[in-house]
């Protein structure tokens, strides 16, 4: 996946001007930059033959070490694991050895079209992981910028201290946050703590499988499933138990995330901001635009790339999302907090089914991909109205 | 961030990427030598475990140092922070450790794929095991590797909650435990607890006359009626809050909520004479053995680890010297002296009982003590029940015995 990351980390970077807001006239562009290509030089293919030619074998010369860096650490591993997902390797020897075979499909059919425990497990662990980034990742964008926008104010006073306050949590160890959060979220921790303080009685958070949605149902009386939501269901989970919600325990996590991640991506909302000219904002004040037209009609719409970016980025991560699940719950309770990550990962090492680990992992992989063509779609379309 | 899997899986598939490359593909020469050892060389040997704490990695370590001393063989001991992975990232690379700690789940899956070296049929002590380790190792019909220790469920008692709640004998059976745990529950205190997984609750099967497979592990059989039984009645202590869960103690696990008198009894292993010993040391404490079901059927669950060993080890000889070293009655003993563990050896654990006459229990249970369930990748299949049980306050008991049954006879249908 990590080349998707200077992929969409360009894109900014090239767009610094966004469309529909063009540059006034005779304004030279950044220094530096060249001209418009091909006035000054040859064509390249006007270059003679063997000129051409030698310049063709410097250039593979040059990128020959970072070529085969790539091909050992990221196309021979991807290569291997695809492998890996369609053979009955058990994980003993190399996987390229004689008594290793190709099965076909049978993995990924196993979790995908057998009625049996993999394929609940998978089902299970795309609800919670879908519930998580639908949660996790407006939220966390929504608090960057929010905080990216307080931190750029002039006249903010200590805008370091803080600055250096929101970004903490995400240069600290996930295993050292994750533990903290433990006792925070303990059943006799600082929140329940707080709760209680208020009379009302809090939950014992990471033992808890209820669903947040069937909890809300039944607050409004809805205690059983109707007929038609828990007799069907998909992945072989029934419709009913897709609409659970979030566990508790789930909830808790994605606190851990958002507290974690809203501060790395303030960092990147910050030059961004930096780099909106003082003049907009002005003009705007001009025409008689309050601080929340501003935001909404100046400030927004020329973040958009980098929105682009941070949301790409937060989607790919939140479905990746492994270390807090393998350090705080393990996929308990009730296996509502089980991720495709983490699924890979037992059926792996635990369970020594490592074709259909490696399955679970080209599935993620397939659903990281849609998701992020779809988001693409959706912002161009936005774009482009 | 990248996620861990990602590395795992590169890392996997770079040693394997590796061993194919080497000339001398580790596997398929050594998946052939099941014939004898050979002779042992002086070729280095590598320990691999999992420690439970200093106290363990320096007996050892002190252990694979009188072996160099008394063979002239080299050992390498490698404390895992991840035993199962890092094993397994070993036989993915061709080289897994020659001895390692092995556990009774993982070893029905390297038995089944034929990597470890049945060495207990070459060695004089194998006969000299109580019964439940010995099954708990068995693959099919053969005997795969020598336990290395002894571990059981009884009964621990707060013997101050005890006293103050007046109460005579330990209970016997289990209308005298609930009776008891219903006497001992008082606003901030719980009867009774147990370990909400199957490792804490399958001994009530057996007490009920049922059981978890048949004899040979070839049918499950979760979904029988006794153990429908069973398990009702701990719903029902559940639902009159004598019984409770760690979780509903704020507990990691039972012996937690027991050292923090937060439940007057616990059923636990003795696991938790070390814990008790290093984190509440003011609790005065009673063990007794596991009460009989309605039909009077003593019973309780067994764990143990036993010394692996691969097939593929390059010095195989000398790995299985290794293990005959450390499974003899005087290193097991001086194993439990320094860590706590019951030896595996019956001569050792007569000894053992004569040292540690207040644990005797432990070692009394073995005589009927069944292996905790182990079953070639059923790993995710036990989680699912163990997830389920932790429910049964709100879940019907038939319900989850049946989706139990359903997703490990699945597990064992395939193996087949």
């Amino acid at each position: 996946m990590s080349a998707l990351e200077p992929a969409g980390q360009a894109e900014p970077a090239g767009q610094a001007e966004p469309a529909g807001q063009p540059e006034p006239a005779g304004q030279p562009g950044p220094a530096g930059q060249p001209g418009p290509a091909g006035r000054h030089r040859f064509p390249r293919w006007r270059l003679p033959g063997k000129a051409r030619r030698q310049e063709t074998a410097a250039a593979w010369l040059m990128s020959a070490p970072v070529i085969a860096l790539l091909v050992v650490f990221l196309v021979a591993p991807i290569l291997m694991a695809a492998w890996v997902s369609i053979s009955n390797w058990t994980g003993i020897g190399s996987p390229f050895s004689a008594n290793v075979h190709a099965v076909g499909i049978k993995n990924y059919s196993a979790l995908l079209s057998t009625p049996g425990l993999p394929q609940q497990q998978l089902g299970e662990s795309i609800r919670n992981n879908l519930y998580y980034v639908i949660l996790v990742v407006p939220i966390q964008t929504a608090l960057a910028l929010g905080l990216a926008v307080i931190v750029s104010r002039q006249r903010l006073a200590g805008r370091g201290f803080f600055r250096t306050a929101y970004y903490f949590p995400s240069i600290t160890s996930s295993v050292a946050v994750s533990i903290l959060f433990l006792f925070i979220f303990g059943s006799s921790g600082v929140i329940n703590a707080i709760i209680n303080g208020f009379g009302a009685h809090g939950p014992n958070w990471f033992a808890d499988p209820n669903g947040v949605l069937h909890m809300v149902l039944s607050g409004l009386g809805v205690t059983t499933a109707p007929s038609a939501l828990a007799g069907h269901g998909f992945l072989g989970v029934s419709w009913w138990d897709w609409l659970a919600g979030p566990s508790v325990a789930m909830v808790a996590i994605m606190a851990l995330a958002i507290w974690t991640t809203s501060g790395t991506f303030m960092l990147i909302f910050l030059p961004a901001i930096y780099a909106i000219p003082a003049d907009l904002s002005e003009a705007a004040i001009v025409d008689g635009a309050n601080s929340w037209q501003r935001f909404r009609r100046v400030t927004l719409p020329q973040l958009r790339p980098t929105m682009f970016l941070v949301l790409t980025l937060g989607l790919i991560g939140t479905w990746q999302v492994f270390d807090q699940i393998y350090l705080i719950s393990q996929g308990n309770p009730a296996g509502t907090t089980l991720t495709p990550a983490f699924l890979s990962y037992l059926t792996s090492f635990g369970n020594q089914q490592w074709g259909q680990g490696a399955a679970i992992a080209f599935i993620l992989f397939a659903i990281i991909v849609v998701l992020t063509i779809v988001q693409r779609l959706i912002i161009s379309e936005r774009r482009n109205a | 961030m990248r996620s861990k899997i990602a590395i795992a899986v590169v890392a996997a598939g770079l040693a394997a990427l590796t061993a194919a490359c080497s000339s001398s593909s580790g596997f398929s020469s050594a998946s052939t030598g099941t014939a004898s050892p050979g002779k042992a060389t002086k070729t280095q040997l590598t320990l691999m475990f999992g420690s439970s704490g200093t106290a363990e990695t320096n007996a050892v370590q002190a252990a694979a140092k009188a072996f160099t001393k008394q063979s002239g063989i080299p050992v390498q001991v490698i404390a895992a922070s991840n035993l199962t992975q890092q094993v397994a990232q070993g036989f993915a690379g061709g080289q897994p450790p020659d001895v390692f700690y092995l556990d009774p789940l993982t070893m029905q899956s390297y038995a089944k794929d034929g990597v470890l070296d049945p060495y207990p049929s070459t060695m004089a002590n194998s006969g000299g095991f109580a019964t439940a380790l010995q099954q708990a190792f068995t693959y099919k019909t053969s005997f795969i590797c020598e336990p290395k220790d002894a571990s059981t469920l009884a009964l621990y008692i707060n013997t101050a909650d005890w006293k103050q709640a007046g109460l005579g004998t330990p209970p016997s059976n289990w209308n005298q435990l609930e009776a008891d745990a219903k006497t001992l529950t008082t606003s901030g205190r719980t009867g009774l607890t147990i370990d909400q997984d199957h490792s804490g609750i399958d001994e009530f099967f057996y007490q009920n006359g049922g059981t978890v497979t048949n004899q040979a592990g070839t049918s499950v059989q979760l979904d029988s009626t006794q153990n429908v039984q069973a398990l009702t009645f701990l719903k029902s202590m559940l639902t009159q809050g004598i019984m409770k869960f760690p979780s509903q103690l704020s507990a990691g696990f039972s012996g937690q909520a027991f050292g923090e008198n937060k439940a007057a009894m616990d059923i636990i292993g003795n696991w938790e004479n070390g814990e008790l010993q290093t984190d509440y040391p003011n609790v005065k404490f009673e063990v007794v053995p596991l009460p009989t079901g309605p039909s009077g059927t003593h019973a309780t669950l067994s764990f143990t680890n036993c010394w692996g060993v691969p097939k593929q080890s390059k010095n195989l000889a000398g790995a299985i010297d290794f293990v005959k070293f450390l499974t003899t009655q005087q290193q097991e003993m001086t194993f439990s002296k320094a860590f706590g563990v019951i030896p595996s050896l019956k001569s050792a654990q007569a000894q053992y009982v004569q040292v540690y006459p207040q644990y005797a229990t432990f070692v009394q249970e073995l005589a009927y003590a069944h292996p905790d369930i182990a079953i070639a990748g059923a790993t995710q299949a036990l989680s699912a029940f163990d997830s389920a049980l932790a429910q049964l306050a709100s879940n019907s008991p038939a319900s989850i015995l049946k989706a139990a049954q359903q997703n490990l006879q699945a597990v064992v249908t395939q193996d087949k």
